[in-house]
């Protein structure tokens, strides 16, 4: 319950964010990848502030075990850099140039009523999952591989 | 050789919805002890486990909330999307798979992954960087759509 609050709460702010800087507006992000254009640098200064408080955040963080609610902090993440992360931060920002919409905005757009930020999250979610189920089949066939036995979980 | 936009650069709006944006990443870092990466917390979802669900939502639905809520009091800034609805759909698959396969957005790598000063998403955050920015040129300049 203290988590789903904090998580509003924090939802909340963001969406605020998006809001107030301009990111939520895909015209005025396609106008800062424009370079070419006469280019907008706002969404740099967006980045640049939010890293700024991200900066002492992290700091915080870094020196604590839990949480401020008494939660652990889930800050392991991944290390390395692979093919993955490049090959998805290209496809990525393939779809985020086409269209000007990364995955706030979008969420950000459906509560302000954007029939078409509908539509761009739908087919986003739908990205996601079929993300999941490729990763599944993979899964599934590698297991099949290494036990030589008949493995279910392809079909899950 | 780059000619700046003056007349659209809104600087301070800029800098106070970017310092909100890190508010937010640091009240979700420093509450619940997570990274906020909305694509991340989006996708969880799709492959749901017991106890993970309600904040994810929780977080969701403030995002969709935060317009709902500024309507009551003011109006929504502009919200002009320009594409039209198949450069939608396929924008929306590429940026839901790539976001996935890349572990990230601009929300998890660019801002909280940037301020941990991690290697990896330095180095995802150039990769979207990049490729939006030649998708942009290729689109506007040697397409000319």
């Amino acid at each position: 319950m203290k988590s789903a609050l904090a998580s509003l709460f924090s939802g909340l702010l963001f969406g605020f964010g998006l809001l107030i800087s301009g990111l939520a507006n895909p015209e005025k992000v396609l106008g800062f990848l424009d370079i070419a254009g006469p280019w907008d640098p706002s969404l740099a200064l967006v980045m640049g502030g939010a890293i700024i408080v991200g900066l002492f955040a992290f700091a915080v963080a870094r020196k604590r075990t839990l949480s401020f609610l008494g939660f652990s902090m889930k800050l392991q993440g991944q290390s390395g850099i692979d093919k993955r992360l490049i090959i998805g931060g290209l496809l990525f920002g393939v779809g985020w140039g086409i269209s000007g919409i990364c995955p706030g905005p979008a969420l950000v757009g459906i509560g302000a009523g954007e029939m078409k930020s509908v539509v761009f999250a739908a087919s986003m979610i739908a990205g996601m999952a079929l993300f999941e189920l490729v990763e599944r089949a993979r899964a599934g066939s590698s297991t099949q591989k290494s036990t030589g036995g008949w493995s279910t979980t392809a079909q899950e | 050789m780059i000619e700046i936009a003056w007349s659209n650069f809104t600087p301070w709006s800029a800098l106070i919805g970017g310092v909100l944006v890190g508010l937010a990443a640091a009240s979700f870092l420093l509450l619940n002890g997570r990274i906020a990466g909305i694509s991340g917390i989006l996708g969880g979802l799709l492959t749901p486990s017991a106890g993970d669900i309600n904040w994810r939502i929780a977080f969701i639905a403030g995002l969709i909330g935060a317009p709902i809520v500024w309507m009551l009091v003011a109006s929504l800034p502009p919200i002009n999307i320009q594409a039209g609805y198949p450069a939608l759909v396929l924008a929306g698959l590429l940026v839901g798979v790539g976001t996935r396969y890349g572990s990230g957005c601009t929300s998890g790598h660019g801002v909280c992954g940037l301020s941990r000063l991690s290697p990896r998403s330095l180095v995802a955050t150039l990769s979207f960087m990049f490729a939006g920015f030649t998708t942009v040129y290729i689109i506007r300049h040697v397409l000319g759509v």
